[in-house]
């Protein structure tokens, strides 16, 4: 009786989860200055598929395949791994008040980023160090954090993050102030707070490949990473060699980060969020979490940036409209569902 | 091959963390089917000891010998199948369920990245059936009380199928009726064959509940041996640095302690 509720309720959490995302993409393609319906969307989707043509006219198409599918499959992806990365952190830390970048994921491809637009690189160069940026960043903390030893290994990993992080911070600082204030600070500025306006198709395989990587690490230690929400001590008592799976799940979770900050900069809420209301609908077990998280995660940046790119007759900053929106939204879980995680 | 001799031993042990010695010379083993209790005051070692026994830090001199065997010598996952450590319960930071938590006892049977069988889950409900609290499976551990918690994590430990139990603390911070209820189970692992130590902070659950005592005191063994022998007035005035008195029933046997 107790269990089918809880079957029944896991069923409904991921329902909703994938209703979020199809109510997003529907929404995605229908706003904008070219709508397209969903029957349009359809049925090029099925001419892809079959071969046969579709008899939509090549605008249509072209806006389909080439502009706003691309830019709905990376916000999809940015958002999914976000929210998968910041489930894993915040089980890694025992915290729910963790998001991707305690490890300083975040303000490393920041760094790496404001160089690339500081030296003038195209796109695929600021891309690469972003995304560079944020593994060395990690890496780099994580070596400090493992060579400081006799306490908390994890309070130790958790405060070189935050000042590394806010010594990265000092680095896109310095790059800003020594920024052209004409073409490069606003560039700087726009990449920091996060936007999906430039995606095409080509930005999407740099994106697919790491966050499926590191997703599917992250599922395959899902009961394993259930148990490092444990107090290490006990974790180990349990049987698990606790140093290497925490370096896997950091390994794997800064991948799909650094991956995410490096196609749409910097977003941030969407990992401390979307992992609550996962958790919320379905429990703490990773083995539904992960899955639940990526597709709202998915489908909450999917709606966000149709809200950017519609909501006024600029594009809205990413990071802008995700802190409006989470701030009130996080205290209202604060207040409500406090249950889920204390 | 083992016959009689301990299942987990620590031969002349000294113990402590990096920099600072916290105990030496301890040598200190439990059979199957025996219940060790260990009494102590604060800060005398008694949980730096059990986590040095249990592998969870490294000895800092002598060794601890497990089956017969050096315990580092085995790797993480053999020694959680061999020994289940019940720590003192907390409330956790995510609600995972109680039949979750029981669960994750199975770990060490299961592959890297396995998930918990249909017969990881049966023994699991089993172990909480053992435990009479069945009906807790589908709760959250963190609404549950303390003394429940403290059950789940028994059920979990035996869910380890292990030999040998260690628990630290397992009456701390519970009511006199969920402290019966504990002690009744250590009563009944024993019964199952299990090694059992524990270690307490009121001498009258040693005095009634193990088969031995040993007396920890400024990180040295003080005493060890049956209860009753070794727990007076004297030995524990020493140990805790304060006086004692003892009730005596009318039985020669019923007797307790308490702080004068």
């Amino acid at each position: 009786m107790v269990a089918r509720r809880a079957q029944a309720g896991l069923a409904s959490g991921l329902g909703l989860a994938v209703l979020i995302l199809a109510l997003g993409i529907v929404l995605a393609f229908s706003v904008g200055r070219f709508p397209v319906g969903t029957g349009d969307l359809l049925t090029a989707l099925w001419s892809r598929l079959s071969g046969h043509p579709s008899g939509l006219p090549a605008a249509t198409e072209a806006i389909i395949f080439n502009i706003r599918g691309p830019r709905v499959l990376a916000a999809i992806l940015c958002g999914a791994a976000l929210a998968v990365a910041g489930a894993a952190f915040q089980g890694l830390f025992r915290n729910p008040l963790v998001s991707p970048d305690i490890l300083g994921a975040s303000s490393g491809a920041a760094l790496g980023a404001v160089i690339g637009i500081f030296f003038s690189l195209g796109i695929f160069g600021i891309q690469a160090l972003a995304f560079a940026g944020g593994l060395l960043a990690v890496a780099l903390v994580y070596m400090i954090g493992s060579a400081i030893r006799g306490s908390d290994t994890v309070l130790v990993l958790v405060l070189t993050g935050v000042v590394i992080g806010a010594l990265l911070g000092a680095g896109v600082g310095l790059m800003k102030y020594l920024a052209d204030p004409y073409n490069q600070l606003p560039a700087m500025t726009f990449w920091l707070l996060g936007s999906l306006s430039g995606t095409d198709k080509h930005d999407l395989l740099p994106l697919f490949g790491p966050v499926l990587a590191g997703t599917l690490v992250l599922f395959a230690l899902r009961w394993r990473m259930n148990v490092m929400s444990l107090p290490e001590e006990e974790a180990r008592a349990l049987g698990l060699s606790t140093g290497l799976i925490r370096l896997a799940i950091v390994a794997a979770a800064t991948l799909v980060t650094a991956a995410s900050v490096a196609a749409a900069g910097v977003i941030g809420w969407v990992g401390l969020i979307v992992p609550h209301l996962a958790r919320f609908l379905v429990g703490p077990d990773f083995g539904r979490l992960i899955p639940t998280a990526a597709i709202m995660g998915g489908g909450y940046l999917l709606l966000i940036d149709t809200l950017a790119r519609s909501a006024a007759s600029v594009e809205i900053p990413l990071g802008i409209l995700t802190a409006v929106i989470g701030t009130p939204f996080f205290i209202l879980l604060l207040v409500r569902a406090r249950r889920s995680w204390s | 091959m083992m016959g009689i001799g301990p299942i987990l031993a620590g031969e002349n042990l000294s113990f402590g963390y990096p920099g600072r010695r916290v105990g030496q010379g301890v040598s200190l083993g439990v059979k199957a089917g025996e219940v060790l209790a260990l009494l102590g005051p604060n800060g005398g070692g008694k949980t730096t000891l059990l986590k040095t026994l249990i592998g969870l830090l490294a000895p800092q001199a002598g060794r601890v010998v497990l089956e017969g065997k050096p315990l580092a010598d085995f790797p993480v996952t053999e020694r959680a199948r061999r020994i289940g450590y019940v720590p003192q319960a907390h409330a956790g930071a995510f609600a995972f369920s109680v039949r979750d938590v029981v669960l994750m006892g199975r770990t060490a049977h299961q592959g890297l990245f396995a998930s918990p069988s249909e017969a990881d889950r049966a023994l699991a409900l089993a172990k909480l059936g053992e435990l009479g609290i069945a009906h807790l499976a589908e709760q959250p551990y963190t609404m549950i009380s303390g003394g429940e918690r403290q059950l789940v994590l028994i059920a979990r430990a035996l869910a380890q199928e292990p030999r040998v139990i260690v628990l630290d603390e397992p009456t701390a911070s519970l009511d006199f009726g969920n402290q019966g209820k504990v002690l009744r189970q250590i009563a009944e692992l024993k019964s199952r064959g299990l090694a059992v130590l524990f270690t307490t902070h009121d001498p009258n659950h040693a005095l009634r509940h193990a088969d031995r005592v040993a007396l920890l005191g400024r990180g040295a063994l003080l005493a060890e041996g049956p209860p009753a022998e070794m727990l007076t007035v004297e030995s524990l005035a020493a140990l805790y640095g304060a006086a004692i008195h003892a009730l005596h029933g009318s039985n020669a046997s019923d007797m307790a302690f308490l702080p004068a």
